[in-house]
């Protein structure tokens, strides 16, 4: 379902005369559905760059990225944004929203954009949004001014509303507590168990034991200091 | 309102389908000053591109260019129009007329230079269904009214003119006016300009739920990257009249490659 090949990120630092980090190289691996990957590795390795690279965000040096057999390196804006609509969902640490919408048209906009009826798509998000045990009197408010957990609760459902075949998933669990946290936990297995192949980021290792089926180690990954990415991977195209 | 919603073409954007315009080699220079060079671009149903850069990057001269109120030096901008496609740049001018008052619409920064100050709200929005050969006077009441509905100005302002209305009502109004007539390609010119945030807000959200309803396609012309986020689907960079890095906005944002973009994303205040 993901497949990453001989993929490499160089990050080119124009502002500051043009320093090239290279930060990822030689990046392999593949999930199957249903299966649930940890990255792992200590803080800053580029976890949260690799996800981003294969939602798309970043744009990778070299290599192949493919979700459901579509390209996603060199791909077209309108390619990429298919891809999002309808298969590759991506939970992120921020929420980031229009100012002024309701929180349950928030959760609720991935399946109209896809074509279902409002009413249908807000009965659903009202449902999620309730499992995720966000208080009622909240639901038609901006989520703008909501706590921490709250929003992140928020950008979980938003994110879990529609089946995507795959889902990237960083750091879905940092502000909750135990019960919230168990509840993200059971949404994430039950999109694995009906076939979702996840990638996630997961700094508590419980959470990441509960869901995820093996880890790949983004250290592995890490250039050595005087390696610039650019030599070690045959791929041309 | 429901009766509206089924006269206007609710097509969604149909991916894999001919780009609706294609842009290509446009160039105009004010003597020995570059407006824009060689600008390139294609805009597929659906789309909302946004054309960000700092004042003077040119952003204005290319939509000028397309909209006709600039003739270009050089270039094409063929559109895929209702009878076969055409180069807008060197179409004849009474069917660029035509074709400004049904597929096409333009908002200007300043909603009076896309009002009529001198009629009413109603008048404003009839006035383009009457130049799509529009008559009964009584249905075009009724479509005005329920236009001021959709874009939140109250009915019963219907007869007053954009004069009475604030800063905010105007632009909705400006946009009403646009988009009651259901063109494809809609040009925006800063259109959240000289707004207050909050109003703003209201204006973004607006458009981008009439954008999705109506299935739009949009080019955007903003300074404001904040916007340019929310409205946007892609982005192109301009400098000094040239387009220095094109892409998919929140990759451009946040991975941006150009040494200009990343000082652009890098000066703004907050994303």
């Amino acid at each position: 379902m993901i497949e990453v090949k001989n993929c490499s990120k160089v990050f080119t630092l124009h502002l500051q005369g043009g320093i090239r980090l290279p930060v990822l190289n030689n990046v392999n691996f593949s999930i199957i559905k249903g299966e649930a990957v940890a990255l792992t590795g200590p803080s800053g390795v580029g976890k949260s760059t690799l996800l981003r690279m294969i939602y798309g965000n970043y744009l990778a040096e070299q290599g192949s990225i493919t979700v459901d057999g579509v390209e996603v390196v060199g791909a077209e804006p309108r390619t990429i944004l298919a891809l999002r609509r309808a298969t590759l969902g991506y939970v992120s640490q921020f929420l980031r929203v229009v100012p002024r919408v309701a929180t349950v048209d928030v959760v609720a906009e991935p399946l109209i954009t896809l074509g279902t009826p409002p009413d249908q798509a807000r009965d659903l998000a009202k449902a999620l949004l309730s499992r995720l045990r966000v208080p009622p009197q909240l639901w038609s408010l901006p989520p703008a001014t909501f706590s921490g957990g709250e929003q992140q609760r928020i950008n979980i459902a938003r994110g879990l509303i529609h089946p995507y075949p795959a889902l990237l998933v960083d750091e879905p669990t940092a502000s909750l507590d135990a019960e919230n946290r168990q509840v993200v936990i059971d949404l994430l297995c039950e999109a694995k168990a009906r076939g979702a192949a996840i990638l996630g980021i997961f700094h508590d290792a419980a959470a990441r034991g509960a869901v995820c089926d093996r880890d790949v180690d983004v250290g592995a990954f890490v250039p050595d200091a005087d390696g610039e990415a650019a030599q070690s991977a045959p791929v041309s195209a | 309102m429901t009766a509206l919603a089924a006269e206007l073409p609710a097509e969604a954007p149909s991916p894999g389908a001919e780009a609706l315009l294609t842009v290509e080699g446009l160039t105009k220079s004010y003597g020995s000053q570059i407006g824009c060079r060689d600008v390139c671009f294609d805009i597929w149903p659906g789309e909302v591109m946004g054309i960000v850069g700092e004042s003077g990057s040119g952003k204005t001269t290319l939509l000028r260019c397309l909209s006709g109120h600039l003739s270009a030096d050089s270039g094409t901008a063929v559109f895929d129009g209702e009878d076969g496609p055409v180069d807008v740049l060197s179409m004849p001018e009474p069917a660029r007329r035509r074709l400004m008052r049904t597929e096409w619409a333009l908002v200007h920064q300043n909603p009076r230079d896309g009002l009529r100050l001198g009629v009413s709200a109603g008048a404003n929005v009839g006035e383009r269904l009457m130049a799509v050969g529009w008559r009964h006077y009584g249905r075009i009441r009724e479509t005005a009214g329920s236009w001021l509905d959709r874009v939140e100005i109250d009915p019963e302002r219907i007869d007053d003119r954009p004069t009475t209305f604030s800063g905010g009502m105007q632009q909705r109004l400006q946009i009403a006016r646009n988009l009651v007539s259901a063109p494809r390609l809609v040009f925006m010119d800063e259109p959240t300009g000289g707004l207050d945030v909050s109003v703003q807000a209201r204006l973004l959200d607006l458009m981008r739920s009439l954008v999705r309803d109506l299935g739009l396609s949009v080019v955007v012309v903003t300074h404001d990257l904040a916007v340019a986020r929310l409205l946007a689907d892609r982005l192109m960079v301009m400098r000094r009249g040239e387009v220095v890095e094109s892409g998919l906005t929140d990759q451009v944002l946040d991975d941006p490659q150009h040494n200009y973009t990343q000082l652009l994303v890098s000066a703004a205040l907050r994303l």
